[in-house]
């Protein structure tokens, strides 16, 4: 096929789902995003954002309310044994049967595919080998999710897909694991990944779709979207005392400041060049009588993307469903 | 290798890695047979305990009664053998009217009580001739002692029956729920593995469990209590598979949709529990009125263990269980039907 790199790996469009109950639940409400072939595309946000639905819907395990879905340029509904012979995946959260080998595992998902890797292989690759007849349930966190991983690849997928890879593993497992997927992606092959971690999707992604309450508020490859606050660093502070409001546009008119938001803990200036604003910073702090206790400055993240859209963290409690509306940009 | 090969061969050692499911389906049904089978043995002669009214004549009826070896007589007051005929100590109670020389009897009983009419029996036997009935005619005994016909023999079928209803209801239909709890039923079906093939291994799998559970069951039951298999073996063998596939369509019903273990759970005593008592596992279901029979004939479990009777303890032809067989068949078709239409696969 000459026209295979134009094929899109996953196109899908305007997808919406309601899960019926009282009252029913509107967890993707028009999800619409392309996926080029040979990317590393990651779909973050808050839990509750619908990123788990989005991507069911994508693995063909569960029916969208509306919309189309395509992969690999085959549509669910009609394609489906052909798309799920080309397709690895790994569900947030699988438990394996606990009295199974790591390798009869293998082997029994090896057993489903018509064409695939040889078992040994793929646990070299997911560093399982030592691990090849230990019990399911003697494996630690990483090794569990290593695994999991190790199912998705013994198709030999063109594509697979992660649902939280890494959620809950200790730092060292997560580079392991994502190791595992950088080395897949070099193969050329797709990947789709979710994730509540923005560091995960700054490390691993591509492009990035930002989920928030069943829709996309941003879209691009983090360089882009971090770029796209127009103040690619941040400075985080705190004080003795809180600011009074005039301290604060005081602040505000410092040159190369884009804005500055209250915390908890303190004070975040989004802006331009550090070396301006710090040495003002500590000057009208110090005019005023106030004592700095913290003080950091680093380069702005996926995260403050996502705060500056949403006015929340992307590790908070997700609002609750009456209020997501209000907290929708624009 | 196939799935289905796959499939069947994971189910296996996953259940042999199980010591508990081990014991359940393998070992229990022989501790039942071991102790219902001693419990229940047939025992050569019963004795029978008489109680003897206190009275005139009480010390001759003993006299009497002590002639015979099925009767052990006592000597009591009224009013403590009534206790004990309350309570179930004694079975019959005997006093002579003060008036007469011994020759007016009174039983005391209660017939509904087992034993108590046999007991009656050989206690009038006894006294009459001793006390100088002449007998009509003489009488010679011939003991009829063929196996066969021994409570293991009627034990065993029901026990097989019992094994392949838990057997279906476990290693089907809470392996099913297991599976969803687990979301590993979801991660199949994110693969091209066959619904079919899955099915397919799951019955198969069962099938396989129920080779060693049968022979396990029939072989002890040979070596302690000399237990023999009068039909065909192959017709068992038959009637066997026909069970397991029976259980195993009704396992798959009730793992069909349960997501939870509560509710497999309670579907599973909801199958299990009315027909270990109803279908005649371990007592016949002669003793219901009969007006029931009919309705228990139908449900899923008494036909096994009424053919497998049948062949096993009478010897009858395979063939002769067509009704049985019949019942069996619509119980493995239909619930596979229901089964494939209400199943969740993918949450």
């Amino acid at each position: 096929m000459s026209s295979v790199s134009a094929v899109p790996a996953i196109r899908c469009a305007n997808l919406f789902k309601t899960y019926s109950g009282k009252p029913p639940v509107e967890a993707v409400r028009g999800i619409s995003f392309e996926v080029r072939q040979g990317e590393c595309f990651g779909v973050l946000g808050p839990n509750g954002a619908g990123k788990t639905t989005t991507i069911e819907i994508l693995e063909g395990l569960r029916d969208a309310t509306s919309g189309t879905a395509e992969v690999l340029g085959m549509q669910w509904g009609s394609d489906d044994a052909a798309i799920r012979q080309r397709i690895g995946v790994s569900l947030q959260e699988t438990r394996l049967s606990d009295r199974l080998t790591v390798g009869e595992i293998v082997t029994l998902f090896r057993s489903f595919y018509t064409t695939g890797i040889d078992p040994d292989e793929v646990l070299q690759r997911t560093s399982l080998t030592e691990k090849k007849s230990a019990w399911f349930k003697t494996l630690s966190g990483g090794q569990k999710q290593r695994l999991a991983v190790a199912t998705a690849l013994v198709g030999d997928p063109d594509l697979i897909f992660l649902d939280e890879p890494t959620t809950g593993l200790d730092p060292g497992s997560r580079r392991e694991l994502w190791d595992i997927v950088r080395s897949f992606g070099a193969a050329g092959k797709t990947v789709l990944l979710t994730t509540h971690y923005m560091e995960e999707a700054e490390q691993l992604c591509d492009r990035v779709a930002i989920f928030d309450a069943g829709k996309i508020i941003s879209e691009g490859s983090p360089r882009e979207l971090i770029r796209s606050l127009g103040s690619e660093h941040v400075i985080e502070f705190s004080t003795d005392r809180r600011l009074e409001p005039q301290h604060v546009v005081a602040l505000q008119a410092i040159s190369s400041v884009d804005r500055i938001e209250t915390e908890d803990s303190g004070y975040r200036m989004s802006i331009g060049v550090p070396h301006v604003v710090l040495p003002e910073l500590i000057k009208q702090l110090t005019d005023n009588n106030f004592t700095l206790t913290e003080l950091a400055t680093r380069s702005a993240s996926l995260e403050d993307v996502f705060v500056a859209k949403t006015g929340r963290h992307l590790n908070d409690h997700p609002p609750v469903v009456a209020d997501a509306a209000n907290v929708l940009p624009g | 290798m196939h799935p289905v090969y796959n499939i069947s061969l994971t189910r296996l050692k996953e259940f042999i890695r199980r010591p508990e499911a081990v014991f359940w389906v393998y070992f229990f049904p022989i501790l039942m047979v071991l102790v219902l089978g001693i419990a229940f043995r047939n025992q050569t002669q019963e004795v029978f305990s008489v109680d003897v009214i206190e009275g005139p004549h009480s010390q001759m009826l003993k006299q009497h009664l002590d002639e015979s070896l099925q009767i052990d007589a006592t000597i009591i007051s009224l009013e403590e053998s009534r206790k004990r005929l309350r309570v179930g100590k004694t079975t019959l109670a005997i006093s002579a009217a003060d008036a007469t020389d011994g020759r007016s009897i009174e039983y005391l009983l209660d017939p509904k009580r087992p034993g108590a009419i046999e007991a009656r029996g050989i206690v009038d036997d006894q006294l009459q001739s001793s006390m100088g009935r002449n007998d009509v005619f003489t009488a010679r005994q011939t003991e009829f002692d063929e196996p066969g016909g021994t409570f293991v023999d009627f034990l065993v079928p029901g026990l097989l029956g019992i094994g392949l209803m838990g057997g279906g209801m476990w290693g089907v239909g809470f392996a099913i729920v297991d599976m969803r709890i687990r979301k590993l039923l979801k991660r199949y079906m994110a693969t091209p593995m066959r619904r079919s093939d899955f099915l397919i291994s799951m019955i198969l799998s069962r099938l396989v469990f129920m080779v060693p559970q049968v022979l396990l069951l029939i072989v002890v039951s040979y070596f302690v209590f000399d237990y023999r298999v009068y039909g065909n073996l192959l017709a068992v063998g038959v009637l066997v598979s026909l069970g397991a596939l029976e259980f195993a369509a009704i396992g798959l019903v009730v793992g069909a949709r349960a997501r939870t273990l509560e509710t497999a759970s309670g579907l599973m005593n909801l199958v299990m529990l009315p027909m270990w008592t109803l279908c005649g596992a371990f007592f016949s279901y002669e003793r219901f009125p009969e007006m029931f029979h009919p309705l228990i004939k139908l449900l899923p479990l008494t036909p096994i263990i009424d053919s497998l009777r049948g062949v096993m303890m009478e010897g009858e032809s395979l063939f002769s269980q067509w009704p049985e067989i019949a019942v069996m068949a619509a119980w493995t078709v239909i619930p596979f039907v229901v089964a494939m239409t209400i199943f969740r696969w993918r949450d």
